[in-house]
């Protein structure tokens, strides 16, 4: 302790933060604390301890001036403490800046609350050019106080019979613009095709072109044809996104009257009504889809905003079982090694550090069930080797323009996908290489499909090559092929 | 129609050799297989019969081959499948599943709808071989 037992202190005026007690370079985490991992960008001349501290004092008890009434209360305990600063490797003006919170400082069972907390005011504070939250350790103590996911993977699986292989969605496109009648008919194709699910997108809600209780009648009868045409359970995920927990409750009833076995939300409706919404569907045995629409204002850039791995644990705190993350191959943004700290903190129960993920700390997740991971955006059939590779089993695979737009039709386009991939999880279970015979695996079972064919040749060789934005910084990251 | 429940459904019906490659796999594992059939096939029917009970003991491809050609010879007509099952920590599920054997012509299913009140539809799925009784549903 330094300066804390001083009369220096308590004088009135601006001391810095460090001497205030947020800086402690002393202290050891207690199991019980929140921990959190910030990227900081101090401004010209600030020491980064100063800055570490100053984080950890505004995401805490601090203000900008002494206050006599922190005497009035056992402040050590409410005070956060950064309590390591260290510089990132090849990023001049950068540290990671390690701050420990008392479990006291956080209300049970609210994101909110935590968030609040968090990333409150810190993130517009002067001294600091730019911050980011790069990671979190949430103890299980606090874990504990949450419900999880309504469902998780394995209760998904044994709910939808679907085991060993990942599932395959496809999102309806064009996005925009289909009437209700028209938009079911491509959710029956799709799923009599081979698909597990097909999916509204985020901006599918309830406007003048389609409103959401003649899409959810239109889709539901597709849903369940295709189920009668496959013997196969089925889902569209019906967004229930909407203005008001009102509407939202509505056409979540509305749902699961019509015998839908899964509903999405998107992340812009915000932290407490998407806890709202696992509470519901926990209820009502209904599987919870969130797309994570938005995310990307404050997640991609590497020196400020929140890091995807730590919306993902607090997504998975709040309670969805299925969540956008990242396909590595395709369209959006991925870096390889980044991915796999996503889908690490979503499905396993014990996550160890790692530095070459992103991983700032270990996780115990305390049998919280897992999330099912979602892929979506610019995959093909063609990839079927590679998205095994870096995704595994327990993922929902979605080719929307890869289903939709194959020169044969919808249904050929999900055969296709399914053909692929049932052809991969069986050459994998062999035990073949995968990954290195992966096209010609393909090609093999193309001979015994013209859909996949014809996949193969109108997508094979797309990729989408670019650079990632967001990498792990503390060792040299590689691309993807 | 082909009933497309369980993990390849969508690739030719595997040979015996192919079907061992899996079993291999599913018992490197650590995973044990067990067989179930059944002539109702609506994919909410969970609990299909259970031949036998899961083969927890059994290290040896073949000796689960076995099981499912016995299984065969006594239904030759109904639908059996192959389960490996995850009993580690965190899992306790099934962690394949796939059909090895199917009746010679799968009738499929109609679909029934009741209309009811606000253009709402209320669906069900009947399966076609459950207009003939339990055992005698799929014999010619």
């Amino acid at each position: 302790m330094t300066s804390n037992g001083s009369a220096g202190r308590w004088s009135a005026g601006v001391i810095p933060y460090a001497e205030m007690g947020y800086w402690r370079p002393d202290y050891q985490p207690k199991d019980s604390d929140i921990l959190a991992a910030f990227r900081i960008t101090p401004q010209q001349g600030v020491p980064p301890e100063e800055a570490g501290a100053a984080v950890a004092g505004e995401s805490s008890t601090a203000t900008w001036t002494v206050v006599w009434t922190d005497r009035l209360t056992s402040y050590e305990n409410y005070q956060a403490k950064c309590y390591r600063v260290e510089p990132v490797p090849g990023a001049e003006g950068q540290f990671i800046a390690y701050i420990a919170y008392d479990l006291d400082l956080f209300e049970e069972g609210s994101i909110a609350n935590l968030t609040s907390s968090i990333i409150g005011n810190v993130f517009g504070f002067k001294a600091l050019k730019a911050l980011r939250l790069e990671d979190m350790r949430i103890p299980t103590h606090y874990v504990k106080t949450f419900q999880g996911p309504a469902h998780g993977i394995v209760m998904e699986r044994e709910y939808l019979a679907k085991f060993g292989r990942p599932l395959l969605g496809a999102t309806v496109k064009p996005k925009l613009g289909l009437s209700a009648r028209n938009y079911g008919r491509v959710v029956y194709e799709a799923l009599r095709g081979g698909l597990d699910f097909t999916k509204d997108d985020e901006n599918i809600n309830s406007q003048p072109f389609m409103r959401w209780r003649d899409r959810f009648l239109y889709c539901m009868e597709g849903v369940t044809r295709a189920q009668a045409a496959t013997g196969e359970i089925k889902g569209h995920y019906l967004n229930v996104t909407a203005g008001t927990m009102e509407d939202m409750y509505e056409r979540a009833e509305f749902a699961k009257q019509l015998g839908s076995v899964i509903i999405m939300i998107d992340l812009t409706i915000g932290y407490t009504a998407i806890q709202s919404m696992a509470k519901w569907a926990r209820a009502n045995g209904m599987i919870l889809h969130l797309h994570r629409a938005g995310h990307s204002t404050y997640t991609r850039q590497k020196n400020h905003g929140v890091s995807f791995r730590v919306i993902a644990k607090w997504m998975r705190l709040a309670g969805v079982d299925h969540i956008h993350a990242g396909t590595v191959v395709g369209k959006l943004e991925g870096d390889p090694n980044s991915v796999a700290g996503f889908y690490d903190t979503l499905r396993k129960d014990k996550v160890a550090a790692d530095p070459v993920k992103g991983l700032y700390f270990d996780q115990e997740w305390a049998s919280m069930p897992g999330v099912m991971p979602v892929a979506s955006g610019g995959i093909h059939a063609g990839q079927m080797h590679q998205l095994l590779h870096y995704l595994d089993e327990d993922v929902v695979l979605q080719f929307g323009g890869g289903t939709i737009g194959h020169p044969m039709g919808i249904a050929a386009g999900a055969e296709a996908n399914r053909v692929a991939l049932e052809a991969m999880i069986k050459a994998r279970n062999e035990g073949r290489d995968y990954l290195k015979e992966g096209p010609d695996l393909l090609r093999a079972a193309a001979k015994q499909n013209r859909p996949l064919d014809v996949a193969l040749s109108t997508w094979g060789d797309i990729t989408f090559t670019y650079e990632s934005t967001d990498t792990p910084d503390v060792v040299e990251t590689p691309t993807s092929v | 129609m082909r009933i497309t429940q369980g993990t390849f459904s969508y690739l030719p019906d595997f040979t015996d050799e192919e079907i061992s490659a899996q079993i291999a796999y599913a018992l490197d594992n650590g995973w044990p297989c067990s067989v179930e059939f059944t002539d109702d096939p609506h994919p909410r029917n969970s609990y299909w019969e259970m031949w036998g009970l899961p083969m927890f003991d059994l290290k040896d491809p073949a000796g689960v081959l076995y099981e499912i050609n016995q299984c065969r010879q006594a239904y030759p007509d109904q639908y059996i499948r192959l389960n490996a099952y995850d009993a580690r920590y965190g899992r306790q599920t099934t962690a394949l599943s796939f059909i090895v054997q199917r009746p010679a012509v799968e009738p499929g299913f109609r679909l029934d709808r009741q209309e009811t009140a606000d253009r709402q539809v209320r669906y069900q799925m009947h399966a076609y071989a459950l207009d003939r009784p339990e055992g005698d549903r799929y014999t010619r």
